[in-house]
């Protein structure tokens, strides 16, 4: 089947007898088909309306189409027109905003990724071919830079906010949980990235951070020369953690994303507390 | 939260339900909204503090500054709180695994059904308290001064190795004289009195975490590594 927008999108012709428009007839007063102008007119109205009809037919065939082929439609119902409880507020776009703080990382990533170079002696020139010669390139890597720090600080006020609501609380546990690994996963995003434009602060801020995992008990060491690639520091550790940071964390947020989305969307949003305290104290005397 | 009261909960909920709007278009709106709001921030931030490139990194020198992304401050700091290298551990890894447990555990640590801010002060004030005290770790981590100079009266013949202590970023962790943070390292004024010049050098070479290894400082450029050694020898 194919959308039928072709034929609809051209205007029926006049069958014999039938009425002219209603308003063409009633706005001047004009009785039938005497009149060749109020025909016409009357005529016209009614092609735009037919055309209106078959041009909101395409969007519906199309949904239904899709909806033929992969059953969508209740699940896209249900997403979207799904209740959130009264008192929704402000603070709940808190999650939403670190989301598309994450995808705006995603994107200026893959732009960074197309110039960026992870060996020990391209690394640095290719993030300085970025800055200076790359078209938009400064505000690019400027983007990612800057929005890696919004993201941390959204991180930490959604986190605030759904431990200060008690959103934490039954049936929302495994929510919370998933929360506190995508938490784990920002930072190391974080740490991993730091070493990428391999400056001096970079390098040495990273064998700190290495040198301070080796410092742990019995796994620190091991953790250590796998973060390196080794005992020393070099092309692979460079390399190594570009990977991490580019392809191994980045799937597993946008993977736990996915649960936690899933979870907010079955269990619903809380309401904020304060209405919950009134609601039940209003119960509570209806009891006594 | 016992069967009775999951089950108050969950009907509670349902009223608060049926009484809210649908997602459709009232939250996402706010959503879009602050969408809009995070986007021009990132911009905002992105071009008027840009995006600077230090020199290149190079594993032989020296002038270096080892600091992490502000955000790690507070865990940096603690390594300054923290300082007995017996103990080092606790502050690197012990600490922050433990709270990273604890914040997964919570919703089976903290069992009261009661949601209101207020009505759960335990919950609220731990939660003020970190925010507070990881505010504060924060704060004196990025107040903490950059390493650089070292204003101590030095012999001629040393002061080659001056320089190289002062550019190698030794003070972001130890105090030479005047100058340099107080931790995480100890106090280097008078390490020529308590090492001898060979083990000070063992532990440049091979240093208990978090200090990093000259090692290749060593290697690439060993009469500089001297230099360094015979100005930290003769601090008595
Ligand atoms: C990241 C922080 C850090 C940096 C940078 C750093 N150190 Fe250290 N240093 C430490 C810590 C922590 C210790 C204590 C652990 C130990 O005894 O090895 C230490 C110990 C030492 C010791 C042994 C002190 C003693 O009393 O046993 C010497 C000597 C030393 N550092 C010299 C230096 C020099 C010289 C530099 C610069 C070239 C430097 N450090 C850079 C953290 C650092
Ligand atoms: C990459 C990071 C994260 C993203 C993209 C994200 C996204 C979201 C979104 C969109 C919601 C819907 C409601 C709202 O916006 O408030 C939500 C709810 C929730 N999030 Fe997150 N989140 C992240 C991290 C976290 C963290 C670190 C925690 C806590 C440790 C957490 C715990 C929760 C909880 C408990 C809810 C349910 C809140 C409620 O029902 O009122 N999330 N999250």
């Amino acid at each position: 089947m194919t959308p039928p927008l072709p034929r609809a999108l051209r205007p029926k012709p006049p069958r014999p007898g039938s009425k002219p428009g209603r308003n063409g007839a009633s706005a001047n007063g004009a009785t039938g088909g005497g009149d060749p102008k109020a025909l016409k007119k009357a005529r016209k109205q009614a092609q735009r309306e037919a055309m209106k009809q078959q041009a909101l037919e395409v969007p519906i065939a199309m949904l239904g189409w899709l909806d033929e082929r992969t059953g969508s439609t209740p699940f896209l119902r249900a997403f979207l027109f799904r209740k959130t409880p009264q008192g929704t507020n402000w603070y709940y776009t808190l999650g939403s905003a670190t989301m598309f703080a994450f995808v705006n990382q995603a994107v200026t990533g893959v732009v960074l990724a197309m110039y960026y170079n992870p060996s020990t002696t391209q690394a640095y020139g290719s993030v300085r071919h970025i800055i200076n010669d790359v078209f938009l390139g400064e505000l690019v890597r400027g983007m990612h830079k800057w929005g890696s720090t919004v993201m941390v600080v959204l991180v930490f006020l959604h986190m605030g906010r759904t431990f200060f609501f008690g959103a934490y609380k039954y049936p929302r546990e495994l929510n919370w949980i998933i929360g506190v690994v995508l938490l784990i996963l920002t930072m190391a995003m974080s740490f991993t990235g730091y070493l990428l434009p391999f400056d001096q602060r970079a390098f040495w801020a990273t064998v700190v951070g290495v040198n301070i995992n080796a410092s742990g008990p019995i796994l620190g060491p091991y953790l250590a020369d796998f973060l390196r690639g080794g005992a020393e520091f070099g092309t692979t550790t460079l390399s190594r953690f570009y990977a991490i940071h580019m392809l191994v964390i980045p799937g597993l947020i946008a993977a736990l994303i996915g649960a936690h989305l899933y979870l907010v969307a079955k269990l619903g949003t809380s309401a904020p507390p304060w209405l919950k305290a009134e609601k039940a104290r209003e119960l509570a005397e209806e009891e006594i | 939260m016992d069967q009775r009261q999951r089950e108050q909960y969950l009907r509670e909920y349902g009223i608060q339900k049926s009484k809210g709007k649908p997602f459709f278009p009232y939250a996402i709106l706010k959503d879009g909204t602050m969408a809009c709001i995070t986007l021009a921030v990132i911009i905002l931030l992105a071009v008027i503090l840009g995006a600077e490139i230090g020199p290149k990194a190079d594993p032989t020198t020296t002038s270096y500054d080892p600091r992490p992304e502000w955000y790690f401050f507070f865990l940096f700091e603690l390594l300054r709180v923290i300082k007995p290298p017996a103990i080092v551990f606790i502050a690197t890894i012990g600490i922050p695994t433990v709270c990273m447990v604890l914040l997964i555990l919570l919703p089976f640590i903290d069992r009261n059904p009661e949601r209101h801010p207020a009505r759960r002060p335990v919950a609220t004030f731990t939660g003020i308290t970190v925010i507070a005290l990881m505010t504060y770790l924060t704060v004196s981590g990025a107040l903490a001064g950059p390493p650089g100079t070292i204003s101590l009266k030095t012999p001629p013949q040393y002061q080659a190795g001056k320089l190289v202590a002062a550019e190698s970023g030794c003070q972001g962790c130890h105090k030479i004289g005047e100058n340099g943070n107080p931790g995480p390292g100890p106090n280097l004024t008078h390490i020529g009195a308590r090492l001898p010049r060979n083990a000070i050098a063992r532990t440049l070479v091979n240093p208990t975490a978090p200090m990093p290894s000259f090692s290749a400082l060593k290697r690439q450029n060993p009469k500089k590594f001297n230099q360094l050694v015979d100005f930290l020898a003769q601090l008595k």
